[in-house]
C-alpha cells in the first residue's frame, strides 16, 4: 500500500544557518500511530511544521496522499489536522463558533451534526457555549483537538500533546488518541516522554540533531534493541558474588539478596542455562526468578549517546 | 477559490468587531462631533466659506477620510497582528488557503469596518451641517477604494510589526500628519505656493481632493489624477503583499 505521507531527503536550514533537518526520509502508513521521539531542539516540530505548511523546506520533498505539499498544497492540507504544541487559541471566542470556523477555513461546508459529534466525543458538548478563556487547560487542549478534527482529516499531527500537563490529563489525552486511532485516523505525535511513545505508538522514530536515527515498530524495537534483566532472589543473603558468576557480569544488590544478570535477547546464547548451573555449583538456592525488559527510554538514551560518540570521533 | 475559507476569515474578523460594537461606533461618533464643535462651530464661525462652500460642510469629506484611513490601517494591522501574537495564525497557515484568499478575508473585513465607520460619520455630520452630495455613487466608490487600499497597507504593517507599539505607530505617526497636512480641513489652494508644491507629494491630498469632488463637484487636483494616485498605492500594497507571502517573510519560517 502506498504510504499516506512520504518524506524524501527533507532538509531545513534556517536563515541564521542552523540546520534543523539534515535530509530526513520517512514513509508513514495510513492508520498507524507514529511517535517521533527526540530531545528538545531535535527537529521534531520543524518536521511537522514543514508538512503542515507552517515552514518551508530548503530541500527535499513531501507528499501527503500523493499530493506534493508545495505544488498541490490545497489537496495535501485538506487531509491534515494539526494540534500545535503551544496553547494557541482565541480565548475570547466561544467553543462552538470557533470549531465551526475551523471547518470552513479548511473548505468544508457547515455540518453541525458532525461538529456536534466531535464535541461530544471530546466531552466538550456541555461547554460549547462557554468562552474558551473560561475552560481549564485540559479542556482548552481538547478544543484545539476538536478544531483540528473539524474538517474530517485523515491525518492528525499532535505536537507534544501532553507536554506540561498533569498525569490525569495525560491519561485522558491517551484515551482520546486511542479513540481516534480506532476511527482510522493516522496519528503522528511528537513527544519526549518515552512512556507515551511506548503506550501509544505502532512505530517509533527517533530524531536527534536533525537526523532520523531509526524508525522501527515499537515492539520490534523493544526486542531488537532490548536487553533483558534477570533478577534472582536468593534464599539467604550473601556477602559477595561467587567468582564464577562475577565473571559473567552478575551484580549483587545492596541487601545481598538479589543477583542481577543483564543479557541480550537477540544473542544466540543468552547464557542463562549455564548461569543457573554455576549458581547451583556455588551452593546458592533461589527463592524467586524474574525478567524485566529494558524500556524504550534506555534504548533512546543509548541511541543518542552513540550518535554523540560518532560525532566526537568524526571531529577527532 | 476556497470561498468557504474567505468567508470564514471574514466572518470571524467581523464577529470580533461586533463583540465590541459599542466602542466601534461610539468612538468615531464622539470624535466627529468634537471636530464639528471645534472646527465647524467655534473656528468655522469665523470662516465664511471655502471655495464657496460653508466651512462646516467643507470639512466633512476630510473628516470621513481621516477616520476611514485610521480605521482601515489599524483594523487590518491588528487583524493580522493579533493572531500572530497569540499564535492562532498557525491555523490559517496550515489551511488549504491561498495568499489572495487570506488577504481577501482579513482585508475585506478591515475595509468593511472602516467603510461602516465612514458612513456613521456621514450620518453624524448630517446632524450638524446641510450636506450636499453631488456624486453619491462616486462617493461610495471612493470610500470603498480608499478603505481597501489602506486596509492592504495596514495588513502589511500588521505582518511587519513585532509588537503592539509598532502596530499603533504607523497610524499615529504617518497617517494622522499626512491627513492633517493633506488638506482634510482646508483647501490646498489656501497654502503659500511653496507649500502647495510640497503638498503635491502627499498621497492623501489626492484622496481628499477626489473625495471632496464627489461631494461638491470641485477639487484641488483633477479627479482622474486622484484615481491614478489611489491606484498606484493599491498596486504598490498588493505587490508588497505578494512578495511577503512568496518569501514567507515574518510568517513562514
Amino acid at each position: 500500500m502506498a504510504p499516506i505521507i512520504s518524506i524524501k531527503n527533507l532538509q531545513k536550514t534556517y536563515d541564521n544557518g542552523f540546520q534543523a533537518l539534515k535530509g530526513v526520509d520517512l514513509d508513514i502508513q495510513e492508520g498507524e500511530v507514529l511517535a517521533l521521539l527526540g530531545p528538545n531542539g531535535a527537529g521534531k516540530t520543524t518536521l511537522i511544521s514543514i508538512i503542515c505548511g507552517l515552514a518551508k523546506a530548503t530541500g527535499g520533498s513531501v507528499t501527503v496522499g500523493g499530493h506534493d505539499i508545495a505544488r498541490d498544497f490545497r489537496e495535501a492540507r485538506k487531509m491534515i489536522g494539526l494540534v500545535p504544541q503551544e496553547m494557541s487559541i482565541e480565548i475570547f471566542e466561544k467553543v462552538w463558533p470557533n470549531v465551526r470556523h475551523s471547518r470552513r477555513l479548511f473548505g468544508k461546508p457547515n455540518n453541525d451534526a458532525y461538529v456536534e459529534s466531535i464535541l461530544k466525543d471530546l466531552t466538550l458538548w456541555d461547554k460549547k457555549d462557554n468562552r474558551i478563556r473560561e475552560l481549564s487547560g485540559g479542556m482548552k487542549r481538547r478544543v484545539m483537538i476538536a478544531k483540528a478534527l473539524s474538517h474530517e482529516p485523515r491525518i492528525l499531527f499532535l505536537d507534544e500533546p501532553t507536554a506540561g500537563v498533569d498525569v490525569e490529563l495525560r491519561k485522558e489525552m491517551w484515551e482520546v488518541m486511542s479513540e481516534l486511532k480506532k476511527s482510522g485516523v493516522t496519528i503522528i505525535l511528537t513527544t519526549h516522554y518515552i512512556e507515551e511513545a511506548e503506550a501509544m505508538a505502532d512505530r517509533v522514530g527517533v530524531i536527534s540533531k536533525g537526523e532520523l536515527l531509526l524508525v522501527e515498530e515499537t515492539e520490534t524495537l523493544m526486542k531488537s534493541f532490548g536487553k533483558k534483566m534477570l533478577e534472582i532472589e536468593l534464599d539467604k543473603p550473601v556477602d559477595t558474588v561467587p567468582p564464577a558468576l562475577a565473571e559473567r557480569g552478575v551484580t549483587l544488590a545492596d541487601d545481598g539478596r538479589t543477583l542481577y544478570y543483564s543479557y541480550d535477547t537477540a544473542a544466540e546464547k543468552t547464557g542463562i542455562t549455564s548461569l543457573l548451573a554455576d549458581l547451583r555449583n556455588a551452593g546458592l538456592t533461589m527463592s524467586d526468578l524474574s525478567t524485566r525488559q529494558s524500556s524504550l527510554e534506555d534504548i533512546f538514551v543509548d541511541l543518542v549517546a552513540k550518535q554523540q560518540n560518532k560525532e566526537q570521533e568524526d571531529a577527532a | 477559490m476556497n470561498w468557504l475559507a474567505i468567508t470564514a476569515i471574514y466572518r470571524f474578523e467581523m464577529a470580533r468587531t461586533f463583540r465590541s460594537i459599542g466602542q466601534s461606533i461610539i468612538s468615531p461618533v464622539v470624535s466627529t462631533s468634537l471636530y464639528f464643535v471645534v472646527f465647524g462651530t467655534a473656528i468655522g464661525s469665523r470662516i465664511d466659506t471655502v471655495e464657496g462652500i460653508e466651512y462646516g460642510a467643507f470639512i466633512v469629506p476630510g473628516l470621513m477620510m481621516l477616520q476611514m484611513l485610521m480605521q482601515s490601517v489599524s483594523n487590518a494591522a491588528l487583524g493580522i497582528y493579533f493572531p500572530k501574537f497569540v499564535g492562532t495564525i498557525y491555523e490559517v497557515l496550515s489551511a488549504p488557503v491561498s495568499v489572495p484568499e487570506i488577504v481577501m478575508g482579513y482585508v475585506g473585513a478591515a475595509a468593511t469596518k472602516a467603510l461602516m465607520i465612514g458612513l456613521i460619520i456621514l450620518a453624524t455630520a448630517a446632524f450638524f451641517v446641510d450636506l450636499q452630495i453631488a456624486h453619491p455613487l462616486a462617493m461610495l466608490a471612493f470610500m470603498v477604494l480608499t478603505c481597501v487600499t489602506f486596509a492592504l497597507f495596514g495588513f502589511i504593517i500588521g505582518i511587519w510589526a513585532d509588537n503592539f507599539e509598532q502596530v499603533n505607530l504607523i497610524p499615529m505617526l504617518v497617517i494622522t500628519p499626512l491627513v492633517f497636512l493633506g488638506g482634510a480641513f482646508y483647501s490646498i489652494s489656501m497654502l503659500p505656493e511653496a507649500w502647495q508644491t510640497v503638498a503635491m507629494f502627499n498621497p492623501v491630498v489626492y484622496l481628499v481632493s477626489g473625495f471632496r469632488w464627489s461631494f461638491f463637484a470641485m477639487s484641488d487636483v483633477p479627479v482622474g489624477i486622484s484615481l491614478v494616485a489611489i491606484g498606484v498605492v493599491l498596486v504598490a500594497c498588493l505587490s508588497v503583499i505578494t512578495m511577503i507571502f512568496r518569501t514567507g517573510w515574518k510568517l513562514r519560517a
